[in-house]
């Protein structure tokens, strides 16, 4: 099967630092695929590099047949395609939570407002916020902001998803809900790429994990291989902090 | 949940917009803004002459006095806007052109303004005074109001543009859709105080032949050489104004936050 995404030897500097150094990955269609590593190696760079938040210095990254790194390659027409979940969920604070998710449809993909709505109400419902619809989000919990985000990417009926970091600002009770969501996405077939730590999710539903430091990918395997026997021991090194 | 204090730096030469939180029933406010208005109404019925004579003179000055405040402020708002978005706008010769706009207006005093447009206008094009007095302070004001734009724009953290973008919109889409309307959230205390500020410096506008409040004021006071009497009631109008308005940002401002709650 083709692949979904893939990274070509990508590199990226800022100022004094390189954040990407060589990293080449492929993710094919339906796979979840986890990314590790400690914080400055590169994970969430990758991930804005792909839908272009960040531009490369050289190598390419694919999204089907399209090249993304291109100069000229149509981004906007692109970023429709991949959905994107923040950290920080960066909902829209002056729009109500229905109004996050029919927003970029109706703006950018020009869908009747009446459809929109529609879609965005079995949307919440498919996160567990019927009930929510007509809240800001400063009148939602960190976990409820995060799951009105996932819809809101979704509505665009992306073929990729990317997560960086999706619940590391939240207080542990709430990280479940989350996990719950993005566990019945991937069990619903959406490709994924995650910047996450959460072992308990990557053992549920990822296909693959990448482990990165310092730029680049040290280790590829599955969870359980990756996790319990890893052979580099920089990885080895790197879960015993974190398990 | 993680709610987000927002700190305001409100510098403001113009009458201090009310707190939400102050509601005491002897607020600074309230004792300023009844107390004058008190003295308006008592004076002209305690002593009819003059102040009764002064206050059925001045109404025509407080009409053109808010001609020239809301013109000036409707094109100092777009001025202002365009002038901000300029300031931050990726295309060199545009910010060029709006930063040197800001850096030139904001060092010249209005008063010079209003004489060089009034003068500079005039010795090419015959337009009414009050044309060139609104001109004058729409232009001064827009530069003021672009850089409360500009750091209103600033001031909405990177990953709304980010998380627009991201769902496929263009820049434009995303700053009209998304950022705008979160700016005018935040620039509204601070624009609200330069309406004020515009209120009371459209006083200068009347070295010209435009007859404003104060020129009203001025005209009656050396006919009738009731100088104490008439300028009292002048300064009275003017508090009176510019309280009512101050208070209206405030209203305007707790609607607008709505969504903060």
């Amino acid at each position: 099967m083709k692949d979904r995404v893939r990274v070509i030897n990508a590199v990226k500097h800022f100022k004094n630092v390189t954040a990407l150094n060589g990293v080449s990955l492929s993710v094919k269609p339906g796979e979840v695929v986890l990314i590790i590593g400690p914080s400055g190696s590169g994970k969430s760079t990758l991930l804005r590099c792909i839908n272009r938040l960040e531009r490369l210095n050289s190598g390419q990254i694919w999204i089907d047949e399209e090249e993304v790194t291109k100069p000229k390659a149509d981004i906007r027409k692109i970023r429709e395609e991949v959905g994107m979940v923040f950290q920080s969920f960066n909902l829209f604070p002056h729009l109500t939570a229905l109004k996050n998710i029919t927003l970029a449809p109706i703006v950018v993909k020009k869908v009747p407002e009446k459809e929109a709505v529609e879609k965005a109400k079995a949307l919440l419902s498919r996160v567990g916020l019927s009930d929510k619809a007509n809240s800001y989000p400063s009148q939602l919990s960190g976990g409820q902001q995060q799951r009105v985000a996932i819809a809101r990417a979704l509505a665009m009926d992306p073929k990729v998803m990317l997560f960086d970091e999706p619940t590391s600002a939240l207080d542990p009770e709430m990280i479940k809900e989350v996990l719950d969501v993005m566990l019945d996405l991937a069990n619903d077939g959406m490709t994924m790429l995650v910047v996450s730590h959460e072992m308990g999710f990557a053992k549920a539903a990822a296909n693959k994990v990448i482990f990165m430091d310092n730029g680049e990918v040290i280790e590829t395997g599955s969870p359980e291989k990756l996790f319990s026997n890893p052979e580099e021991e920089r990885t080895k090194r790197f879960l015993d902090h974190i398990l | 949940m993680a709610t987000v204090k927002k700190t305001r730096i409100e510098i403001s030469d113009g009458a201090l917009i009310p707190e939400r939180e102050e509601e005491a029933v002897f607020s600074a406010w309230r004792i300023s803004f009844f107390g004058a208005l008190a003295l308006l109404i008592l004076l002209p019925i305690v002593s009819p002459d003059p102040y009764k004579r002064i206050l059925e003179f001045l109404p025509d000055g407080i009409a053109r006095t808010f001609e020239v405040t809301v013109l000036s402020i409707f094109f100092a708002f777009f001025l202002g806007l365009f002038t901000g978005l300029g300031r931050i706008s990726r295309i060199k010769i545009i910010n060029r052109i709006a930063t040197i706009y800001v850096e030139v207006i904001r060092g010249i005093p209005l008063l010079v303004q209003i004489f060089y447009i009034y003068y500079a206008l005039g010795k090419f094009l015959r337009i009414p005074d009050i044309t060139s007095a609104v001109v004058a302070m729409a232009v001064c004001y827009g530069a003021y109001l672009g850089e409360i734009f500009r750091a209103g724009i600033q001031s909405i953290p990177k990953g709304q543009m980010e998380a627009a973008l991201a769902l496929g919109m263009t820049r434009n889409q995303a700053m009209w859709k998304i950022i705008l309307p979160q700016t005018i959230r935040v620039v509204l205390p601070p624009v609200g105080n330069e309406f004020i500020a515009l209120l009371k410096d459209s006083s200068l506008v009347s070295i010209l032949a435009v007859s404003d409040l104060l020129r009203r004021g001025r005209e009656f006071a050396s006919k009738t050489f009731y100088y104490f009497e008439t300028y009292t009631m002048v300064a009275l109008v003017y508090l009176v104004l510019t309280l009512f308005f101050s208070r209206l940002v405030a209203i305007m401002e707790k609607r607008l936050n709505n969504f903060e709650r």
